[in-house]
């Protein structure tokens, strides 16, 4: 291999080498899994983490003689995210058969679409206004599981135990055209995409578990060249980070090869997050001729125009509308709108807050602040959502009401918060029943202020000479001597007033 | 009930008895129980059946489950349903719930059902106790029933001589008088062409019209379960109890439940004035292709039975149906490709018979080798090949077109004639191994019965005669979608005016 001088890649996915800067290119394809009660052809139930094969019927075993039947609510999820991707729907399309040998497939075939997807010609744009054009989208059943023992994979396993459970899942087939450009773009692109999958409530959005998978496309060419170079297929990345790093590396890989003089292959690739490389699934691909054709045991599914239209008029708000909403008729922070706009449990309990309070626009930006700020943030060290805790969006609104009625400060507010999340109790009845109400009274603390200086005159001296970041130490005595009850912009201004003289 | 072994010719094994329609009336009126039939049917099994081999095994305790429950409703007095009682044997490519379903394959070794295929559900619901499971070519893939891994079948009408296939094994056992009433399934004349070599009644429904659910599938769009009996009415009460819409087959058609008087077949008596008959001109054994590929017999027979149609006020016209010159190779793309995909599951990994091999695709060769017999070898071969990348449009393609257009020329056919007739079967039944060794003359047998499945119209195969050596010869009657039946009403009015005439 020739010596060449490390290359060094940009978040725009331009790769600078002596010899001209590359720039990436990538189609990425997203299995979306529908989040459906029954699987898309039998009616056993979904699931994540249950016994093997529990989850299982003669239907997706592959059983001698069994026929599929297409599962209604798959199609409407389906749908649903297509229409929200702006694509066409087609009113008639099939299924066909794709066929390989593997034993997590029990038929031999996977029942998908072909040439007929469901939904084609859509778009996605990112937060950097960027749009994605989305090639289609098309209904297919998943496989099920292998665990190989022994062994990372088949090879050189002791064996290997099939679990089924995942067999006849649904799953939407996302394909963008290869209009992306860096890692960092794919991982927008993904997490737009599970924001408007969760938005939806099509597919739960867990990249962990596999609910989202992605398969990037990736290649490269000289920056002005108009061909495409010969691309590589990434697959196993289960984070958006782990996309983002995934299609870096296989970018610069492709670079380094070329640029060694050597040539990409088409190939498929694996990502391995642990070594953050990628490596050649050799042969795999390769040879396989998955010989479609139309399934026979499913007639071409037949879809009304009004039912279509009636599809479209009852879509949910979409997450770029809830931006724009918070943004512009609230008055958001971009932070805030965004962190409503991707978290759907935040943003919707951010929704019925605002429906209670439809009267007092003045209480709408404190919530949201409480939303992203405190509550987030208590729920984040505790690893809970929203739906385990007992603060119902009545009960903050009764808080940030006491708030801004100066009824009780942000000190106690914070720290009652924990209580309320936990027991669900009414934060007036806490303030009343303890005596939490705060201390509005400025000869009240006066008289407090005077007796915290009085007690540290050694800090009252230095903050004299200088040390100002004293102002905090002070602010902390009052409030421990009132429980946290002192008006702090009275209590501070006071303060000040009495250092000066 | 049973008569005593009637014996015509030193080859002929066949027991007289009552048809299936007397049988469960005299279930209703007392004069017998479904328990006394069953028994019946076992004892003729215990002693015809070692010569005959049409069951690959029985089903007793399930027999006689559903057979005490018809007795005690028969003694309380409560109305029978249509059938109730009346023993029938089941082709085993459907599934019942435990018992073993082989289709008569090596790989289905020990493979126990785990559910009931629908039609399974329907007789059991309807009352008819399931006596065992029958023999066929390896799942469902031939003409002779040579092709079973578990056994010939006699033909019980000259037991040196082929049944037909691939349901040989149903049309064996009722032929023989085992039992009076069995399902087969036909693919591209697995009923018809063994209902006419054993001088049978066999019934091709619509595609859509009885359920596949439960039956194993060799071509998922041709395939449809149907009737055997002896005589059209048998054939019609059975086909009233196994057809209708079937949520669990997306290819079920909702309009497919029937509603025939089987009461007024039964007493017949009806002429066939004003019935437009069709005569194909491409198997009318008079034009030149035809009248090579057709035994002399066979067309005299067929002219005699054209005769008989008149007589009974039909009219006559030939009518030509030019595609249907290429149904075997349009049959043999469609079939094969199907069946490549279908029996692609049978890999030694959830059931059936699995090779000692460490390694997995050693496994997948061994097991597939050892498990599947050469004819289905050869069609999943044929079916890869025609799917394969680069020959899809040439052949899979095609063949998807020439479908269409078969499909058009019987719609325009029906309208202009009501039924269209013509030999069920180019000869009589053949004798073992006289056509095995060539496949393409084997797969001729099927060429007047292949055009049906290929456009989902029914038809059904009615005797007509005997050759010089007393092998039976069959008619066959083709309609329109779901004209079923018009198809038992000309059947029967056929049968009686043979009967007569014999």
């Amino acid at each position: 291999m020739n010596t060449i001088a490390p290359a060094t890649i940009a978040p725009t996915g331009i790769i600078h080498t002596p010899n001209g800067d590359y720039e990436t290119i990538i189609g990425v394809e997203v299995h979306v899994q529908l989040n459906t009660t029954t699987k898309l052809f039998c009616g056993d139930t979904l699931s994540f983490g249950d016994a093997p094969n529990d989850h299982t019927c003669p239907i997706c075993l592959g059983y001698p003689g069994v026929l599929p039947v297409l599962n209604q609510q798959a199609v409407e999820k389906a749908v649903t995210l297509g229409l929200a991707l702006g694509c066409t729907i087609a009113t008639v399309c099939k299924f066909d058969r794709k066929h390989y040998f593997y034993p997590d497939l029990p038929k031999a075939y996977q029942i998908s679409q072909f040439d007929e997807p469901l939904c084609s010609n859509g778009t996605l744009t990112l937060a950097n206004g960027r749009v994605v054009g989305i090639q289609r989208a098309h209904l297919e059943e998943d496989a099920g599981k292998l665990n190989h023992v022994g062994a990372e994979g088949l090879a050189g396993s002791l064996y290997s135990l099939v679990d089924l459970n995942r067999a006849g899942t649904p799953l939407l087939e996302v394909v963008s055209h290869p209009d992306l450009r860096s890692g960092e773009e794919c991982k927008e692109y993904m997490a737009t995409l599970r924001n408007l999958v969760r938005c939806l409530n099509v597919c739960d959005g867990n990249l962990e578990e596999g609910s989202m998978r992605c398969d990037a496309n990736v290649s490269v060419r000289k920056v002005g060249a108009t061909q495409y170079g010969t691309r590589a297929e990434v697959k196993n990345m289960n984070s958006l980070r782990s996309i983002q790093r995934a299609v870096e590396y296989e970018a610069q890989r492709q670079v380094d090869l070329v640029e060694s003089g050597g040539k990409v292959v088409q190939e498929t690739r694996l990502w391995n997050d642990a070594t953050g490389t990628t490596i050649s699934m050799r042969g795999k691909e390769a040879a396989n001729d998955y010989r479609y054709f139309p399934e026979p045991d499913l007639p071409p599914l037949r879809l009304s125009v009004t039912w279509l239209e009636d599809m479209k008029a009852n879509l949910p708000e979409l997450p770029k509308q809830r931006y724009e909403r918070y943004t512009q008729t609230i008055g958001l922070p971009d932070f805030e709108a965004n962190l409503l706009t991707e978290n759907q449990e935040l943003g919707d309990y951010f929704d019925a807050a605002l429906a209670l309070t439809a009267d007092n626009k003045a209480l709408h930006k404190p919530i949201a602040n409480w939303l992203v700020g405190d509550i987030t943030a208590w729920l984040n060290t505790e690893k809970l959502s929203l739906t385990d805790t007992k603060l119902t969006p009545s009960l903050l609104v009764e808080l940030v009401t006491l708030l801004e009625a100066q009824t009780i400060g942000s000190a106690v507010a914070k720290q009652l918060l924990p209580e309320l999340l936990t027991d669900g109790a009414s934060p007036k009845a806490l303030v009343d029943s303890r005596g939490l109400g705060q201390i509005n009274d400025t000869s009240a603390l006066e008289a407090l202020v005077a007796q915290v200086l009085a007690a540290n005159p050694a800090e009252v001296e230095a903050y004299k000479g200088g040390k100002t970041k004293l102002m905090g130490f002070f602010v902390g005595q009052v409030m421990k001597a009132t429980q946290g009850k002192a008006n702090a912009a009275t209590m501070t201004e006071l303060l000040q007033k009495k250092l000066a003289e | 009930m049973s008569a005593p072994a009637t014996t015509v010719a030193p080859n002929r094994v066949v027991q007289q008895q009552a048809s299936a329609w007397e049988l469960a009336q005299a279930i209703q009126n007392g004069q017998t129980t479904s328990l006394e039939l069953v028994e019946d049917a076992y004892e003729r099994i215990a002693t015809m059946d070692g010569t005959i081999g049409a069951f690959l095994s029985l089903t007793k305790e399930k027999a006689i489950e559903t057979a005490s429950q018809v007795d005690a409703d028969a003694k309380a007095g409560k109305p029978l349903k249509l059938l109730a009682g009346v023993p029938i044997a089941l082709k085993d490519n459907m599934n019942m719930t435990g018992t073993k379903t082989t289709c008569a394959s090596k790989i289905l070794k020990g493979y126990v059902s785990p559910y009931n295929a629908t039609v399974v559900e329907k007789l059991v619901a309807n009352g008819l106790p399931v006596v065992g499971k029958t023999n066929l070519d390896e799942f469902a893939m031939g003409s002779s029933n040579e092709n079973s891994a578990y056994g010939l079948v006699k033909n019980p009408v000259d037991i040196e001589r082929v049944p037909g296939g691939s349901s040989g094994g149903s049309a064996a056992a009722v032929a023989a008088g085992m039992v009076s009433l069995s399902l087969g399934s036909d693919t591209g004349g697995s009923i018809r062409q063994p209902a006419s070599l054993c001088g049978l009644v066999g019934v091709k429904p619509t595609y859509g019209s009885v359920s596949r659910f439960g039956l194993v599938a060799f071509a998922s769009s041709l395939d449809q379960i149907g009737p055997f009996a002896r005589t059209v009415t048998d054939a019609a009460a059975l086909y009233q109890v196994i057809a209708g819409h079937d949520e669990r087959d997306a290819t079920s058609r909702a309009d497919a439940t029937p509603t025939l008087d089987i009461a007024a077949l039964a007493a017949g008596g009806e002429d066939l004035k004003g019935l437009r008959v069709g005569v194909l001109q491409e198997l009318d054994g008079i034009s030149g292709d035809s009248k090579k590929a057709l035994q002399p017999e066979t067309i005299e027979a067929f002219h005699k039975g054209l005769d008989t149609l008149k007589a009974l006020g039909a009219t006559l016209t030939t009518v030509s149906l030019p595609s249907t010159q290429y149904s075997v190779p349009i049959y043999y793309i469609l079939a094969t490709a199907e069946a490549s995909s279908n029996l692609g599951r049978y890999d030694g990994v959830r059931y059936g018979h699995r090779a000692d091999a460490a390694n997995l695709h050693p496994m997948y060769r061994a097991t597939r080798a050892e498990g599947f017999g050469p004819e289905v070898k050869r069609r999943i071969l044929l079916g890869t090949f025609c799917l394969s990348a680069g020959y899809y449009d040439a052949f899979y393609g095609k063949a998807q077109q020439a479908r269409r257009l078969m499909t058009r020329e019987f719609a325009e056919t029906f309208a202009k004639v009501d039924v269209l007739v013509c030999p069920t079967s180019p000869c009589t039944a053949f004798k073992f191994g006289e056509k095995s060794s060539d496949p393409l003359a084997m797969y001729l047998s099927d060429i007047a019965t292949i055009p049906a499945n290929i456009a989902g119209v029914p038809a059904i195969s009615v005797p007509c005669g005997v050759d010089a050596l007393g092998l039976p010869i069959g008619l066959q009657i083709t309609g329109p979608h779901l004209s079923e039946a018009q198809l038992f009403h000309v059947a029967r009015a056929f049968e009686a005016a043979t009967a007569s005439r014999a």
